[in-house]
């Protein structure tokens, strides 16, 4: 933003005309809410009648063939890509067509892409302190101050990704998974509602995506997760709701075992690999 | 103390800006009284020559510095530092002419020599002022950091990084090399600005004076060194530091990645501005050639050689690469560049982090060492 626009910015000249920061609000159940979301690339239909619906807490398995439209479904979602029908709520208040993508990711949807990236040269733990929620201006960032609660906050992060041992060492030094266990760590750091996360497990050992799979079940309860993975055998292990997408809309949902007996999906995709 | 200020303390509490800045003082000191204590002629003597050309060092090392900011935390090579160490040194050879008065060669008691001899007939309107040393010294600071704010608000905000943005302030200097050749812009074109008389009603020629400003530029460069570190210590620095390894990840998670370029940026070109201007009244003279595309590139060089990302190396590296270019010049003037360039050359071979890099992995390897020991231990 131009010091123009923050100068002729009629809202902020007095704090009662300001927009109420309104929470996320799931009373009603669902935290996203997708329906009849259509999207196009120059008239190849990527997003076709997409209905999806996201509880409050749920830990949903997104699967699908190459081409099925996920990565455009996060990107509507994150306010990349717009659709050109449909709606997309957040909780029942906030409509994230009208937004953009640094507003929806402060309302607190957290991505993480298939690639991680993390800063190698800093460590462990200055990687998780500047994904802290904080005010992220100049001068604030200049003289912020690590207080004893953000350094607890950081801990719990850690522990949680099970880095602890590793919690000083610089962040280039950690393996493929490690490194994704960081960036899902300093997604948490912002403390999400909702957490897209894209392929995580792609070129991790067996035990590393055991570990995944433990981390990302446990974070389900207090954040609302969605993984988009291929690898069925882990989508097995830590699904309890599985979306299938075919050609941009859904073909089936329901609980692993439901969906891996659906015949349609078995002629898609699940046959396929049979 | 308050929290607004920790930044700036932060450094003080540190290990190695306690040494360094020992190192410093001593240094300092030992000159100072070398050159006070001892009598002329005897071996331990340091002449008020040496004086002035380790002063010079100094600035070098404080330019140094401010260019390591940003090309070791930020990422951002700068090849015209030497614009804004220039502009610093302008600002103050224009408060420097105007405190000679009538004791020019033309006694003009207000214009300056060259613009006598130009047939001006008064003064242009942005030479007032500068007879005031608060408003000269305000301007050392303020000029070349409005250049480098304006500057840097059109590149970083266009997103111009890398090797075009190290092009663009290459050509920056260039064209200011340039316009300042130019009698008609008032800065005594090719011949600069000269024949200063005194500082602050101090004397220049004077011993005192000189040893009174190496004093200040060793005071300038600790300061300039805890500012720099004050910031690669804090958050912010951390910040820099992920907008050079990852300046989309940072824009990612919430930062203006553009504003805290902007940001170093503005600081870096200020402390050049200020070790410009100490450099002027122990040189005697500014000219064009500080604007020298050249000059810029043996900035980079000096840090490179010294040591990226550690401060320190450029401390290291602008003095020794200065040291062995005052050697070399006096003994085979011819080939001094050459030397620069195998020296320059080898280390980046050898040495990829440079000194500083050496004397890391001499420290690395001690605590190591001891890590090790503690673990056998426990």
């Amino acid at each position: 933003m131009s010091v123009l626009d923050q100068l002729t910015n009629r809202d902020q000249v007095f704090d009662f005309l300001a927009p109420e920061a309104s929470p996320v609000d799931v009373r009603h159940g669902p935290i996203l809410y997708m329906e009849d979301v259509s999207v196009s690339f120059d008239g190849f239909k990527a997003i076709n009648n997409l209905n999806l619906t996201i509880d409050d807490g749920e830990l949903r398995c997104i699967i699908g063939p190459n081409g099925a439209g996920k990565t455009t479904m996060m990107d509507i979602i994150t306010g990349k890509t717009r659709p050109d029908t449909g709606s997309v709520w957040f909780g029942s208040r906030h409509n994230l067509l009208n937004m953009n993508e640094p507003d929806i990711a402060s309302l607190g949807i957290g991505r993480k892409f298939q690639k991680p990236t993390v800063f190698e040269a800093l460590t462990v733990f200055e990687n998780l302190e500047l994904a802290m929620a904080a005010d992220k201006r100049i001068l604030p960032t200049l003289t912020a101050i690590m207080k004893p609660e953000y350094r607890d906050q950081i801990d719990e992060v850690l522990e949680m990704i099970g880095l602890q041992s590793l919690r000083d060492r610089p962040a280039g030094i950690l393996s493929h998974g490690q490194k994704q266990w960081l960036e899902i760590g300093m997604l948490l750091m912002q403390k999400p509602r909702l957490l897209l996360v894209d392929e995580p497990v792609a070129g991790m050992t067996e035990q590393e995506m055991e570990r995944t799979a433990e981390l990302l079940t446990s974070l389900a309860g207090k954040q609302s997760v969605v993984v988009v993975e291929h690898d069925m055998g882990f989508v097995r292990s830590i699904a309890r709701e599985v979306t299938v997408l075919h050609q941009g809309s859904v073909l089936a949902e329901g609980s692993m075992d439901q969906v891996s007996n659906d015949p349609e999906v078995i002629k898609v995709y699940l046959g396929e690999e049979a | 103390m308050t929290s607004s200020n920790m930044w700036l303390l932060r450094p003080l509490q540190e290990r190695s800006t306690q040494i360094f800045l020992g190192l410093l003082t001593a240094a300092v000191v030992v000159v100072t009284i070398l050159h006070l204590a001892t009598p002329e002629g005897s071996a331990l003597h340091v002449s008020a020559y040496t004086v002035t050309l380790l002063g010079k060092y100094l600035c070098y090392a404080l330019l140094a510095v401010a260019v390591d900011l940003v090309w070791g935390y930020l990422g951002i090579l700068s090849l015209g530092h030497g614009a804004f160490f220039a502009l610093g040194g302008y600002a103050m050879g224009m408060y420097l002419m105007r405190q000679i008065g009538d004791r020019g060669v033309y006694g003009d008691p207000i214009l300056p020599d060259f613009m006598v001899f130009l047939n001006w007939q008064e003064l242009p309107w942005y030479w007032h002022g500068f007879d005031m040393a608060w408003f000269a010294f305000a301007m050392v600071l303020l000029v070349p950091g409005a250049l480098a704010f304006v500057f840097g608000f059109l590149a970083f905000r266009s997103r111009v990084t890398g090797v075009y943005l190290s092009i663009i302030t290459q050509a920056l200097t260039f064209a200011l090399m340039l316009a300042f050749f130019r009698n008609e812009m008032g800065f005594g074109g090719n011949n600069g600005l000269t024949d200063f008389k005194d500082i602050l009603g101090f004397d220049l020629r004077s011993d005192g004076t000189r040893l009174g400003l190496f004093i200040a530029t060793g005071i300038a460069l600790a300061v300039g060194y805890v500012v720099c570190r004050g910031i690669v210590t804090s958050k912010l620095g951390r910040v820099s530091v992920a907008c050079r390894d990852a300046e989309a990840r940072t824009r990612f998670l919430g930062y203006r990645v553009e504003r805290v370029q902007l940001f170093v940026f503005v600081v870096s070109a200020m402390l050049a501005g200020v070790a410009g201007a100490l450099y002027v009244p122990q040189v005697g003279i500014i000219n064009p050639s500080e604007f020298s595309p050249l000059f810029s590139i043996e900035i980079v060089v000096w840090v490179a050689l010294g040591g990226r990302a550690t401060l320190y190396g450029a401390v290291i590296g602008a003095v020794l690469v200065n040291y062995a270019k005052t050697v070399f010049t006096g003994v085979m003037p011819d080939a001094w560049l050459f030397a620069l360039g195998a020296l320059f050359v080898l280390v980046t071979v050898f040495l990829p982090k440079g000194i500083a890099g050496l004397l890391q992995k001499r420290r690395k390897a001690t605590d190591d060492d001891g890590a090790n020991a503690q673990e056998v231990a426990a």
